[in-house]
C-alpha cells in the first residue's frame, strides 16, 4: 500500500495532531461523488439558457425533464449496480422485452392489461434474477453475461413478437380492459401551475429518493458499497454477497419494468427492434452522475444529474435550432470531460 | 514487552488459567487435514486455543498456514480429524457460521473495503439497525460514535470517522479491523500475518493490540512467519512446513533461538553451504552459513525432545 509510507503512525497520533489539518464543509462537499455532474449540469444549464430564449420556459423544461427522467429511471437501477461493481449491457433491449411481454400476452389472451403488466413485473425481475445468478455462478464478467442476455433478448424480441403477433410491431392493446387505468398509472401528466408534467417525472424522484435512502441509510447499502469495492472482504466479513449481487440486477429488472410499461402505454404498440444502444446511455448517465466503472463509489443521486445532463443536452439542442446531427458527438465529449473532472475533483478532495 | 513480562501475567492470572482448569479448550484441532484434488495441502494437524491465550502459527511461505486459517475461518472445510468449538466437533459452511460461533478473522490484505468510510467498515455484516420492516434504516450517529469511542480505546485516535478506510496507513487498519472483532464479541480472534507489510514500529503497535486482545480474555491465534514477532506475544507455537506440523511447544519448553532454528530448518541450511561451496568463490557467505548450520545444530537436538 503506498500510503502506508505517507501518512503517520497509529501510535503517533495525538490529540490534536499538527499533520492533520481540518477538512472544512467544503472540501467534504467536494469529495461527494456527484459534484463533478453537478458543476457540469449547471454549466450546461447556463449554456443553454443563454443561447436559447425558449428553453427556460416552463414548458421546456417540463419537456426536457421528460426525456431525463425516461433515462434517469434506468439511471438508478443501473447506478446502484455500477456501485456494487458490475454493469448490464441489456438493460435497453430488456425494456423492450418488458413492453413486449406484457402487449402480447394480454392481447394473445385477450385478458385484461393489468394481467400483462404483472406478468412483464415477474419476467423483468426474471431477466434480472438470471443475469445475476448466472453471473455469481460461472463467476465471469459481467460484460460477457450480460452481453450475452443482451443478444438473446434482442433476438427474442424480434422472433416473437412476429411469431404472435405477425409483424415488428406489436399489436394495438388500446382496446383491452384496464388499457386507460394502466395508461392513467404508466403514462399520464400532472398539470402543475399550467404547465403538463409527464409522470414518469415523478416516479424517476421517487426512485431517486428510495435508492438513496437504501445506499445511504439500510444495511443493504452498506453491502452494495462493500460488495462492489471488495467482494472477498466483505464476503469474510458476513456480507451475503452473492445475494447482493442478484437483487441489485433484479432491481435493474424492476427499473425497467416500470420504463416498459410506460413505453407500452404511452402509445398502444411497442417496436419490437427499439432498445438496442440505451443501454449505454443509462451507463453514461451513472458515469457522468460519479459512480465509478469499478464499482464501490458513486451515488443514486449523482446518476440522476448524469440524466438531466443527457436530458438537457438531448433536448437543449432542438430549443437552441442546430442541427441534431451533433448531439453524439457532444455526448461522448461530455463523457470525457465528466469523467475527467470527477477524477480531478476526486483526488484533489481526498488529498486534502 | 518481553518474555519476562509475560511469564508475569502468566503466574498472576494462575487461578483462573484455562491451561489447567477448563475442561475443554474454546478451540481445538485435531488430526486436521485438507487436500484439493490430489494436492496435499494440510495433514495432521493438532492445536488448541483458549481463553486469554495466544497461539502462534509458524510457517514459511506455502506451508499450509493460509490454509489452516481458512478453514478455521469457514472459507474452506477440513477433509480430516475434527474441529472443536468448546468441545463441539464443528464444521464451518461459510465464513458466516465461524462468525457466529465467536471466530473472527482479521485478514492481512482483506480486511476492510478501502473506499468504504471507517464506520461503515466497522460495522460491515453486523450494522446496527432500528425502525420496523421495510423502513428498518442503520442507527448511522450511535454506529459512529462507538467505532470512535472502541478505536480510542484501542489507542488509535482519529478525527473523523467518514473519512474512507483506504487513508488510514498499513497498522491503522489492522487494529480497526481487529477493534471490530473484539467490539462484536468475538471469543477466538485469528490474526493472519498482520505485521507482514508493515515496518518495525508499526509493527510494535499490532503486537500490542494483540495482547490488549488478549488481556480482554480472547483467544487469539497469530499467524506468522517471523519468530521474533511470535515469541514475544505467544503462549503456544504451532510450527508448520510443507502442510505438517513440525512441532508444538509451550512458551516454557522453548527459547527464542530455537524457535528460529526450528524456522530455518538445519537441513536447508546445510544444503545451501554445500551448494555454495561447489561454486565456490562466495568464501564469507559460506562462513556464515556454516556459522548458521553449527548454531542450528546445537539447538535442535534440544527443541526436538521437547515436542508435544
Amino acid at each position: 500500500m503506498a500510503n502506508t509510507t505517507t501518512l503517520p503512525p497509529a501510535g503517533a497520533s495525538a490529540p490534536g495532531d499538527e499533520r492533520v489539518g481540518r477538512r472544512s464543509p467544503v472540501q467534504k462537499f467536494l469529495a461527494r461523488p456527484e459534484v463533478g455532474a453537478l458543476v457540469g449540469a449547471v454549466v450546461l444549464f447556463i449554456f443553454f439558457a443563454s443561447v436559447s430564449q425558449t428553453f427556460t420556459q416552463p414548458n421546456a423544461l417540463a419537456t426536457v425533464l421528460y426525456g431525463s427522467s425516461t433515462i434517469g429511471i434506468m439511471a438508478v437501477g443501473v447506478s446502484l449496480l455500477m456501485i456494487g461493481g458490475e454493469f448490464d449491457l441489456s438493460t435497453g433491449v430488456a425494456v423492450i422485452s418488458s413492453a413486449l411481454t406484457a402487449s402480447l400476452f394480454s392481447w394473445n389472451f385477450s385478458l385484461n392489461a393489468w394481467v400483462g403488466v404483472t406478468l412483464a413485473l415477474v419476467v423483468s425481475l426474471g431477466i434480472g434474477f438470471i443475469n445475476g445468478w448466472i453471473l455469481v455462478k460461472t463467476k465471469l464478467p459481467s460484460f460477457i453475461v450480460t452481453l450475452a442476455t443482451f443478444l438473446m433478448l434482442t433476438g427474442l424480441n424480434l422472433a416473437l413478437t412476429r411469431l404472435i403477433g405477425g409483424s415488428v410491431s406489436s399489436p394495438s392493446i388500446s382496446k383491452l380492459d384496464g388499457f386507460e387505468s394502466a395508461r392513467a398509472v404508466f403514462a399520464s401528466s400532472v398539470s402543475i401551475g399550467g404547465v403538463e408534467v409527464k409522470i414518469t417525472v415523478f416516479f424517476w424522484i421517487i426512485l431517486v429518493a428510495v435508492a438513496s435512502w437504501i445506499l445511504l441509510r439500510t444495511r443493504v447499502g452498506n453491502w452494495i458499497f462493500a460488495v462492489g469495492g471488495d467482494a472477498n472482504a466483505a464476503r469474510a466479513v458476513g456480507v451475503p454477497v452473492t445475494k447482493t449481487k442478484i437483487g441489485l440486477f433484479m432491481a435493474v429488472g424492476f427499473c425497467g419494468w416500470i420504463l416498459g410499461m410506460h413505453n407500452l402505454f404511452a402509445f398502444d404498440a411497442v417496436q419490437s427492434g427499439e432498445g438496442v444502444g440505451n443501454e449505454f446511455l443509462y451507463i453514461i448517465a451513472a458515469v457522468i452522475g460519479g459512480c465509478l466503472l469499478t464499482g464501490g463509489y458513486g451515488s443514486a443521486v449523482g446518476g440522476a444529474i448524469g440524466a438531466f445532463i443527457f436530458g438537457m443536452a438531448n433536448k437543449g439542442i432542438v430549443y437552441a435550432q442546430w442541427n441534431p446531427d451533433w448531439f453524439k458527438f457532444f455526448l461522448g465529449l461530455m463523457l470525457l470531460l465528466a469523467t475527467i473532472v470527477n477524477l480531478i475533483v476526486k483526488r484533489r478532495a481526498e488529498l486534502k | 514487552m518481553n518474555a519476562q513480562q509475560i511469564d508475569q501475567q502468566t503466574l498472576l492470572k494462575n487461578e483462573k488459567d484455562p491451561l489447567t482448569h477448563t475442561p475443554v479448550h474454546l478451540l481445538s484441532l485435531e488430526g486436521v487435514g485438507k487436500h484439493y484434488g490430489n494436492i496435499i495441502a494440510l495433514r495432521d494437524v493438532t492445536m488448541a486455543v483458549d481463553n486469554g491465550r495466544v497461539t502462534c502459527v509458524l510457517g514459511d511461505n506455502g506451508a499450509g498456514k493460509s490454509t489452516l486459517i481458512k478453514i478455521i475461518a469457514g472459507l474452506h472445510q477440513h477433509d480430516e480429524g475434527t474441529l472443536q468449538v468448546m468441545g463441539d466437533a464443528r464444521k464451518f459452511n461459510s465464513p458466516r457460521d465461524a462468525l457466529d460461533a465467536g471466530i473472527a478473522t482479521v485478514y492481512q490484505d482483506l480486511a476492510v473495503v478501502p473506499l468504504m468510510p471507517i464506520w461503515r467498515n466497522f460495522f460491515l455484516g453486523s450494522e446496527l439497525t432500528s425502525g420496523f420492516g421495510p423502513f428498518k434504516s442503520m442507527d448511522v450517529q450511535k454506529m459512529k460514535d462507538i467505532t470512535l469511542k472502541e478505536l480510542a480505546e484501542m489507542g488509535i485516535d482519529l478525527r473523523d470517522v467518514d473519512q474512507p478506510i483506504g487513508q488510514l496507513s498499513g497498522g491503522e487498519r489492522q487494529c480497526v479491523a481487529i477493534a471490530r472483532a473484539v467490539y462484536f464479541g468475538a471469543k477466538v480472534l485469528i490474526l493472519d500475518e498482520p505485521t507482514a507489510a508493515l515496518g518495525v514500529k508499526q509493527s510494535g503497535v499490532v503486537l500490542r493490540y494483540i495482547l490488549q486482545a488478549r488481556d480482554r480474555g480472547l483467544g487469539v491465534i497469530f499467524i506468522t512467519h517471523n519468530p521474533h514477532h511470535a515469541f514475544p506475544v505467544g503462549d503456544r507455537f504451532l510450527l508448520l512446513k510443507r502442510g505438517k506440523s513440525i512441532g508444538y511447544y509451550d512458551k516454557k519448553d522453548i527459547t527464542l533461538d530455537e524457535l528460529t532454528a526450528q524456522m530455518a530448518g538445519g537441513a536447508e541450511l546445510a544444503e545451501l553451504a554445500h551448494e555454495l561451496e561447489q561454486l565456490g568463490g562466495h568464501s564469507d557467505a559460506l562462513e556464515e552459513v556454516k556459522a548458521e548450520v553449527a548454531g542450528v545444530a546445537d539447538a535442535a537436538p534440544e527443541s526436538a525432545t521437547k515436542r508435544h
